[in-house]
Order: structure tokens, then C-alpha cells, then sequence
């Protein structure tokens, strides 16, 4: 049963007048990985980007085109970026845990709704058990999050991102600074959490898209260029570029 | 070839030989000037010093408000205290300035006034204390005197503790206005040293916080200002040192007068005041010798301080706070 949780439609992307993204079309499936991959600067990154709007942070940024999050459409003038921020969460390419406790950084976006006591404390243990961190950081909650190693870190911070319970999690490379126990660690995490969120991940590891996820976009030079099913599109590519690409030619 | 490999071992030699030298004056540079210099300094002000605390011993050296030297009596208290209260004082109103300065430069001002706020701030800074005190003398202390000291008396005479504090005829020439421009003049050093540390933090930490739904001010205040304390300690101390050893603009400003105020509005003065001033008087050798343990008191005063800060920095590093 697939049902649609956000749809692209027609995007088109400018950066400091730079054409960055060229007329994406789009459907991301609920409670499913979809992975984005293709070349440096091709724009997936940039497109990830688009679903929480975190370009607007910055000056010089046009979008066109919709974004539909439950059909309801994210690039409007009017739309609440906070709300929809905490409705679309982000993990980032390495760990960035804030620095304090362990269990303020996970109730960090709690705090920000207003979430008190006990609450708070049950939420937080319930998103360090969902990103399975819990038992290693149980005993040592008030310690600086920064004494956690690298691959802690990014569970931490998933922990933090699911915390403040959102529909869709962003990941942005997620395991490029974590060796390769961290990562199968982190891969495995994201898996699970598919039973409960929809997901979109960037990533440079091609054997890691065809690991975990359901749906593959393949991008190049801002442009979507085939986008299927994760098996379809690893053993029978429709577009030669991206057989070129998935087979190493090129990237 | 086999000329090539000599003359290449020659030429290595050399800049072996070279190596060491340069070690060499490097290193006896560093040694002279970090510990070699400050013993000597402290030494010398020791060795002054000792007239004076074995004649009027040290306690009541520290404790006694009399300064007299025309009858003999240095007590050192009002100085001590004068130097504390200012710099104090001055530091209240210079940190949350240099604070909201370096939050309004980094996260909030448009790209064009960022650059021009930047540069006059740093100008600030390169102006040399005499010019401060002058025109602290000339133009801010009248001002201060006809105008806004009257009007917080008008304000605060309701108001006990505070009606206390400033009470007095205003002169301008007094605590209120020297601490002011004490301000003025570390308002640069700190937010310039503030201003770093929130350029230093990490963008994506921030995007993190954004990402999290937190708005533009909850993440300074939280992420960024979290993340820069020890650029605002290290902005504080560096701040803290130049406000007790301020001398020149202080001495137009204080009026030294070698008491305790006991108001804002009253004169006072400092020991870096005392010593500038009375140096060239001091006509025994008692007079001198309370003069080097004022300036013993300053020394110490300053290390105690500088290494409270480091010790603090150190704990909060440890704990992972920072």
C-alpha cells in the first residue's frame, strides 16, 4: 500500500541566479526510504534542502514550482517555517550536537514546543530508545554530548531530529565522517525507523542506496533524471546515464 | 652527480645550522619574555615593598582608608576599593554591549552594515587612551555633571540603596563617568574577541538548531552563545586586564581623591591613578616603598584574576560544557 506524503511538482530552484534545480517532478512515498544519488553538484543536496527550506536561511534563493507536504503546498509565501521544520526534520552530513548535555540536546526541539517535566523526560528516553542509543547513554545523561564518539553522535542527533516527532526525516549523507561500524549502525537505524517515518536520503554510496532504501532518484547537473523503484533502477536502469553512473563509468 | 650530492649535504648543513640558531633566539625570547621578565618585575616590587608592610605591617597597609602621605599614613583601601568599583562597574556595562553588539554584527545586520560597523568598531579601539580621557574631561563630563546625573537623581529619589548611590553634588568628575568610559574604551577589545567566537561556530550546528524549528533568536541564544563561551570569557579577561590597568583616561576623570566613595557621583581614585600621579613626589623612602606596594597589590590583583578566568575556562572545558 503506497501512499503519497510529499510530491514535486515542477521545481525549479535558483541560487544567487545560478539554475540550480530544473523542473523536478517528484512523488515521495509514506513510510518509505527514498534515496537521492548521483555526481557531485548535482543537486541533491540542494534538493533535500528544498523540503524543509533551509535555503532560506540564506540571501539570494528562488524557488518555483511546488513542494505538496499532505497536499499542502511548502513554498508558499505564507508557510511557517518553524512548523514546518518540526514537521520535516533533518540530520546532517556530520554529527553537530549541540554543546551541552545529552539529554538537552535531545530535548532541545521539545523545550521549543513547551514540553516540561515529566514529559520531557519520558520523550527523550523514548527517542533514545527509538534511535538505540538509550542503553549505551542511559547512565550518563548529564554528560556533555561531545564526550559521545562520532557514531553516537549522529544516533544522538537522530534521537534529537525524531524526538520532536516528525512525518518526514531528511538525512544528508548521514555516515560520510562515520567509519564503517557507525555506518552499518546508522543504516540499520534508518531501516527502522521506516515502520514510522518517511525518509529521503542523500548519499554518495551507491551500496548504500541499494541497501536500504525503497526508491532511488538519480540526479545530474540539477536535473532529475530517472527516478523507480531501488531494484528496478540497480538492475535495469532505463537512462544510459544512469547505467553509466551505477556501474562506476563515471561520478 | 657525485658534486651535485656534496653540494647539497653542504646546503643542508647550513640550514641545519641555521635551525638552531633560530632556535635558539626563539626560545631564549620566549623564556625571557614569559617568565624571566614577570619574576624580575614581581621581584623588584617585592623587594620595594618591604619597607612599608615591615613599618605598618600588612594588614593594616591593605585595611587602612587613610591615605596621608604629608603625616605619614598609606593605607592602600581607597585605591583598592576605587579600582575595583570601576573596573566593576565598567565591566557591567561594557559585557551585555559588547555582547549584543557582536549578536547584532554576526546574526542580524544586513551584509553592507556589517562591514562599516565592524571596521568603526575596530577604529574605537586603536584610539589612544589620552584622547579618551580628554574627551571623557572636556565634552562627556559636563554633560554628565548638567545633565544625565541630575536627571538619575531626579529618577532614583525614591528608590532606596539607589537614591544612596547617587547621591552627592554632580560634577561629572567621579565614578559614574569614569566607569563609562572605561567601558567605551573595552567595549572594542571584547566585541571584537565575542564577534570571532560567533563567526567561529560551526554553520551546520546552527542549521541543526533551525532544522529543529527553532527561530532565529533561540538559536543565538542558545546554540550560539553556548557555543561561544570561551570566546566571551576569553573577550572578558582580556577586557578585565586592560580595565585595571587603565591609567591615563582615568586620570582625567576620577578627581583622585585618595578616599572610599561613598556614591556613584563622588571623586575617587585608583592605584594605576595614585601611581601615575605621586611617583614623581614621593619624597621617602616610606612614601615610595607604599607606592611599589600599591603597585604589588595591582600585579597580583591582575594574575589572581587572570588565572581565576583560566581556571574557570578549564572546568567548564573539562565538564563539557563548552
Amino acid at each position: 500500500m503506497l501512499k503519497e506524503k510529499i510530491e514535486v511538482i515542477n521545481l525549479n530552484f535558483y541560487y544567487n541566479n545560478n539554475h540550480v534545480l530544473k523542473n523536478i517532478n517528484l512523488k515521495i512515498y509514506e513510510k518509505r526510504i527514498t534515496a537521492l544519488i548521483g555526481p557531485s553538484g548535482c543537486g541533491k543536496t540542494t534538493l533535500l534542502r528544498c523540503f524543509n527550506r533551509m535555503h532560506d536561511l540564506y540571501p539570494d534563493n528562488r524557488y518555483e514550482g511546488k513542494i505538496l507536504l499532505d497536499g499542502k503546498n511548502i513554498l508558499d509565501k505564507d508557510a511557517d517555517l518553524m512548523k514546518l521544520r518540526s514537521k520535516v526534520g533533518m540530520v546532517f552530513q556530520k554529527p553537530t550536537p549541540f554543546p551541552m548535555s545529552i539529554f538537552d540536546n535531545v530535548a532541545f526541539g521539545l523545550k521549543l514546543k513547551g514540553i516540561k517535566g515529566n514529559e520531557l523526560r519520558d520523550r527523550v528516553e523514548k527517542a533514545l530508545k527509538d534511535a538505540a542509543l538509550w542503553d549505551e547513554v542511559k547512565d550518563r545523561l548529564d554528560e556533555s554530548a561531545l564526550s559521545l564518539s562520532g557514531g553516537q553522535q549522529q544516533r544522538l542527533c537522530i534521537a534529537r531530529t525524531i524526538a520532536v516527532e516528525p512525518d518526514v526525516i531528511l538525512f544528508d549523507e548521514p555516515t560520510s565522517a562515520l567509519d564503517p561500524i557507525s555506518t552499518a549502525k546508522v543504516e540499520e537505524l534508518i531501516v527502522k525507523l521506516k515502520e514510522n517515518w518517511t525518509i529521503i536520503i542523500v548519499t554518495h554510496n551507491l551500496q548504500q542506496a541499494a541497501r536500504i532504501s525503497d526508491f532511488t532518484g538519480f540526479m545530474y547537473l540539477g536535473e532529475l533524471i530517472e527516478f523507480g523503484s531501488t531494484k528496478d533502477m540497480f538492475i535495469k536502469p532505463r537512462n544510459k546515464l544512469t547505467e553509466d553512473y551505477i556501474t562506476g563509468r563515471f561520478g | 652527480m657525485v658534486e651535485e650530492t656534496i653540494l647539497e649535504t653542504k646546503e643542508r648543513k647550513k640550514a641545519e645550522k641555521l635551525e638552531v640558531v633560530f632556535k635558539a633566539i626563539f626560545g631564549f625570547s620566549a623564556i625571557t619574555v614569559g617568565l624571566i621578565i614577570p619574576t624580575v618585575v614581581f621581584i623588584v616590587l617585592l623587594a620595594e615593598s618591604k619597607l612599608i608592610i615591615e613599618k605598618k605591617g600588612l594588614i593594616k597597609f591593605l585595611l587602612s582608608q587613610k591615605w596621608d602621605p604629608v603625616s605619614d599614613e598609606f593605607g592602600a583601601l581607597p585605591m583598592i576599593v576605587g579600582t575595583l568599583i570601576s573596573t566593576f562597574i565598567s565591566m557591567l556595562l561594557a559585557t551585555p554591549i559588547a555582547i549584543g553588539i557582536s549578536i547584532f554584527v554576526v546574526e542580524l545586520a544586513p551584509r553592507w552594515l556589517k562591514e562599516i560597523i565592524r571596521q568603526a568598531i575596530d577604529l574605537l579601539g586603536i584610539i589612544p587612551s589620552v584622547i579618551y580621557g580628554m574627551w571623557g574631561f572636556l565634552v562627556l563630563a559636563p554633560f554628565m555633571a548638567t545633565k544625565v546625573e541630575p536627571f538619575i537623581q531626579r529618577a532614583l529619589i525614591n528608590i532606596p540603596i539607589l537614591n544612596e548611590l547617587t547621591s552627592g553634588t554632580s560634577t561629572g568628575i567621579d565614578v559614574l563617568t569614569t566607569s563609562l568610559v572605561l567601558s567605551i574604551m573595552i567595549i572594542p577589545f571584547m566585541s571584537s574577541i565575542v564577534r570571532e567566537a560567533f563567526e567561529m561556530v560551526n554553520p551546520l550546528v546552527k542549521e541543526s538548531a533551525y532544522a529543529l524549528g527553532a527561530t532565529k533568536w533561540e538559536v543565538i541564544t542558545t546554540v550560539v552563545i553556548r557555543s561561544s563561551i570561551p570566546g566571551i570569557a576569553g573577550g572578558f579577561i582580556i577586557s578585565l586586564g586592560r580595565a585595571i590597568g587603565e591609567t591615563m583616561a582615568v586620570a582625567f576623570l576620577a578627581g583622585n581623591r585618595p578616599e572610599i566613595p561613598r556614591s556613584l557621583l563622588e571623586p575617587f581614585t585608583t592605584i594605576t591613578v595614585a601611581l601615575a600621579n605621586q611617583f614623581t613626589e614621593a619624597d621617602t623612602e616610606l612614601y615610595l616603598s607604599a607606592l611599589y606596594a600599591l603597585a604589588l597589590i595591582l600585579f597580583i590583583t591582575s594574575f589572581i584574576m587572570l588565572l581565576t578566568a583560566k581556571i574557570i575556562l578549564y572546568r567548564l572545558s573539562r565538564n563539557g560544557q563548552i
